[in-house]
Order: C-alpha cells, then sequence, then structure tokens
C-alpha cells in the first residue's frame, strides 16, 4: 500500500482509477482522461498535488542559501509575494530536481520540489544548509490543490469567497498571497491560469467539495501529464535528470549566469559545458501520420540517429501525437521517429505546442 | 464490474471471440481490458488477407497510457477489418464488444474456437489478475 493523501477518500468515493506515483497512491483519472484534459483547457479542473513536497527554509542567510543552491536568481523575486522557477543541480551541472521557491518574508523562503524525489532533495537540501545555519522543515502536514483552466480563477473565488478574497489582487502568475491557514499561488503546471493552493490537510476535504460544487471537475496525473506536455513544460526524471544538465533540456532560460560572481552549485560545471559547444538541443515533435509518440523512441534524419524522445503521447488538444526530445545540435528539415520498426515522419516545433487553450504551432493541414 | 458477454469467447490475452452465421469470427478485446488501458487514441490492424497464427500479435492498440499488442485468438486469415477505428478509437473504449470489433478472421480450423475459455473461466481468470 502506498502512501494516501488527506484527499484519498474524496478520489476512491469519485471513482478515481489509483495508480502509485512515487510511492504515493494517486487518482490517474476518474473516468477518462481525455475528457479531464479537455475541461482543464476549456473550461476548470482541479488536481491532488498533495504528494508533493513542501520544504519551509528560515534563517538570517538564507537568501544567501538561495543564492547558492538553485541555478535561477532569486534576486529576481524583488518583494515578497512572488515565485521563481528553477533547477537545482550537482556539482557536475546534472539536475537534482526542479522545483519553484517562494519569497515569504527577507528571512522565510518556501520550495515545492517533486514527491519521487523528495528523500534526496532533502538530504541535499540539508547538507547544503548547514554552512548557512538555514533552517529546513517539511511540510507534511500540509495539502495541495491545483485549480486550472480559463474559469478557475473566478470558480475558486466563487466556491471559497471570503477566504480567497485577497488572492484577486494577483495581478500576474507566478506571485501568491497567504491568507490565514491558505498559501494562494497563482502557478500551475497545465498551461492554463490559475491557482495552486496550500492548506492544511484537515482542510482539504473540504475545499475540495466546495470546488466541486461550483462545477470545478477532478483530473488526475493522466491529464495533468498530457497538459504539461502540450504546454511543452519538463517533466524531472524523463526530461532531465541527474546526468542532463538544464542547457540540454530545454531550461536554459532558468538558469542565471548574471551576476558572475553569483556561485551557484553547477555553476562552473556549465560554463564548461557552454565552452566546449555543441550542446544537445531540446525541441518539440510532433507526428504528422497516425500513431504515437513515446519515452526512448529513436529520432532520425537522412537514416541517422540524431537524438531520442524523452517525453511523448497523445496531445488532446491537437489531435495528435506530440513528443519533446533532446538532439544533437539544431535541427531543421524533415525527421523521422521510429515506431515499432516504421519510420514515421515527424515536424520539428519549438514548444510549447498549447498554451492559454490555444494552438502555438503550425501544422500542414 | 466489467461487462462478459456469455455468449463469447475469450483468450488469457483479453481478446474476445464471437462465433458468424458465415463461419468467419469476429475479434475485438475485451471491456476489461480497455478498462485497463484507458483512452484509447490508436489502432493499427492487419492488412485483410494476412494470414495468421494462433497466438500471434496481430494489432497495437495505443492508449494514453502504453501501446499493447493484440493477439491473434486462433490460425486463420484476415478478411475484414473495423476501418473505423482508424478515426474513432475512442469506439473501443465505447463499445468493445459491438463498433469497437476489430477484425474477422476465417479459422484455419473451427474447432480451434472450443479450445478458448468461455465467459466464466475469463471471469475467475480476471478475478485471479486482481489478486
Amino acid at each position: 500500500m502506498g502512501k494516501r493523501t488527506p484527499l484519498y477518500d474524496t478520489h476512491l468515493a469519485a471513482g478515481a482509477k489509483l495508480v502509485d506515483f512515487g510511492g504515493w497512491d494517486m487518482p490517474l483519472h476518474y473516468g477518462s482522461q481525455i475528457e479531464e484534459h479537455h475541461q482543464v483547457r476549456r473550461d476548470a479542473g482541479m488536481f491532488d498535488v498533495s504528494h508533493m513536497t513542501i520544504v519551509d527554509l528560515r534563517g538570517e542567510r538564507v537568501q544567501d542559501f538561495l543564492r547558492h543552491l538553485v541555478a535561477n536568481n532569486i534576486d529576481k523575486l524583488k518583494l515578497p509575494g512572488g515565485a521563481l522557477y528553477t533547477c537545482m543541480l550537482n556539482a557536475q551541472g546534472g539536475v537534482i530536481d526542479d522545483l519553484i521557491v517562494y519569497f515569504v518574508e527577507p528571512r522565510w523562503y518556501r520550495l515545492v520540489v517533486n514527491a519521487a524525489t523528495r528523500d534526496k532533495d532533502l538530504a541535499w537540501i540539508t547538507q547544503q544548509a548547514k554552512a548557512f545555519a538555514v533552517e529546513v522543515r517539511e511540510r507534511a502536514e500540509l495539502a495541495m490543490i491545483a485549480i486550472q483552466g480559463p474559469q478557475a480563477r473566478d470558480k475558486t473565488q466563487r466556491a471559497l469567497g471570503d477566504i480567497v478574497r485577497a488572492a484577486t489582487a494577483l495581478q500576474k502568475p507566478f506571485t501568491f498571497v497567504v491568507v490565514g491557514d491558505l498559501f494562494i499561488a497563482r502557478t500551475g503546471y497545465t498551461g492554463e491560469d490559475g491557482y495552486e493552493i496550500m492548506l492544511p490537510a484537515t482542510q482539504a476535504a473540504t475545499v475540495w467539495q466546495k470546488l466541486a460544487a461550483v462545477g470545478v471537475a477532478p483530473a488526475g496525473l493522466g491529464a495533468r501529464d498530457t497538459l504539461r506536455l502540450e504546454a511543452g513544460m519538463n517533466l524531472y526524471g524523463s526530461d532531465m535528470d541527474e546526468i542532463t544538465s538544464p542547457l540540454e533540456s530545454g531550461l536554459a532560460w532558468t538558469v542565471a549566469f548574471e551576476p558572475a560572481t553569483r556561485d551557484f552549485i553547477g555553476r562552473a560545471a556549465l560554463e564548461a559545458q557552454r565552452q566546449r559547444g555543441a550542446v544537445a538541443e531540446f525541441v518539440g515533435l510532433v507526428l504528422l501520420d497516425k500513431g504515437v509518440l513515446r519515452n526512448h523512441q529513436i529520432v532520425l534524419q537522412n537514416g541517422e540517429k540524431i537524438g531520442e524522445i524523452t517525453s511523448g503521447g497523445f496531445s488532446p488538444s491537437l489531435g495528435r501525437a506530440i513528443a519533446l526530445a533532446r538532439v544533437n545540435g539544431a535541427v531543421s528539415g524533415d525527421c523521422q521517429v521510429e515506431i515499432r520498426g516504421k519510420l514515421l515522419d515527424v515536424q520539428v516545433v519549438k514548444p510549447p505546442f498549447v498554451r492559454n487553450g490555444k494552438i502555438c504551432v503550425t501544422l500542414p493541414a | 464490474m466489467s461487462n462478459i458477454p456469455a455468449d463469447l469467447s475469450y483468450t488469457k490475452s483479453h481478446e474476445w471471440v464471437r462465433r458468424e452465421a458465415d463461419g468467419t469470427v469476429t475479434v475485438g478485446i475485451t471491456d476489461h481490458a480497455q478498462d485497463l488501458l484507458g483512452d484509447m487514441v490508436f489502432v493499427e490492424l492487419p492488412e485483410p488477407g494476412r494470414a495468421l497464427k494462433a497466438g500471434q500479435e496481430c494489432a497495437v492498440v495505443e492508449s494514453v497510457k502504453a501501446a499493447s499488442d493484440v493477439y491473434s485468438p486462433l490460425a486463420g486469415e484476415v478478411v475484414a477489418i473495423n476501418e473505423v477505428l482508424s478515426d474513432s478509437p475512442e469506439l473501443v473504449n465505447k463499445a468493445p464488444y459491438g463498433e469497437g470489433w476489430m477484425m474477422r478472421i476465417k479459422p484455419a480450423d473451427a474447432a480451434e474456437i472450443d479450445d478458448l475459455l468461455d465467459a466464466a473461466a475469463y471471469q475467475a481468470q480476471i478475478e485471479n489478475e486482481a489478486e
């Protein structure tokens, strides 16, 4: 038996199909993964993401610590209430995890890291924190619900009324407010607008039911994966890991080399990689034939292997298979993917495939 | 609970077989199989005329989750395929024993059908798998 979130019984009652995910029993879908996907793109859906690991960091030198720990620069967050997506690297420039940093107070930051990497992340963070005398505290008593879709913010405000009124002040993505017990962030993993709300586990089922009552439909990890893939968002463990750097994973935009004096873990390795040149490119693929792109399928050009799919699947919004792939250098022209011994044509595109309900790639009719 | 019609025959690998009046059999995958696989997004069927051995891979169903082989329940020749599935793979989810059928096979030896599982035996097998 896996670990259970505070919403486990709620999922069972809703008829969810449960699967193991990083040691947790999580809903894969509640009937149809594709319908849940469309529900998020067209209206509003909610995901139980309580399996994700919430870590609070406190201390006089917490900012210095984060300037060292992560590859993006937390000084981009000028004021409390800002959030930042970043990778946490090892000394070789490999990605230990990707995470979001929340600036709560000058001496208090919050991290949300992946569930499957919890143990190694906590060990690494705790080890690195010692030199900065920063307290590392996991907040396992908190649940987390993501409400996503064009109607997500309106419906959340309707469902929760006064307690989220302050969230209406969130003018931009990647901002958050703390209202009593609720930590409400305008973030997500779907390419749609919405909130991610961290709250005491004891309140999770009540909030979930209130959201359901205004028509926010539950969606499972299956839809979460196709939504993030369409949005061109990386999945840790598939698109990047400890032996790939952010520079070869489509995440160069998250690495802050400036100021040059900031000595973050992995910096020297990334600089060396840049100097050597010939860093692998990270691209999007759309299958032009019928079929489904899957992780680890080989990408070819002129009969030669040029790369591999890191995340593939069927895009409900495009009605075609799409993928993220790591290829050797810049690619243009026709490419193929090998599926069960056959070479099928793919078009190389720049992710995202879909954002805010709109298809962002141009395809042949 | 999955639907297991009493008048069909079954394989351990979750195909169903229906005898037709003209001596051919219709083949598809069971309700249990489609439920395990999830939403179908692509079905690859054999060319009509292809000769199949019993237990041979004869089609591929791809769901949002994974690609899975479909195995021929018996030896014979593919005489027809359900071409509608090319554009509407979701019929395999909606009507696995009806509009979601996959192919019609002319058996080399009709007696092979008697070796397949009946509904009760198939039911027992999926209960075993669940344990």
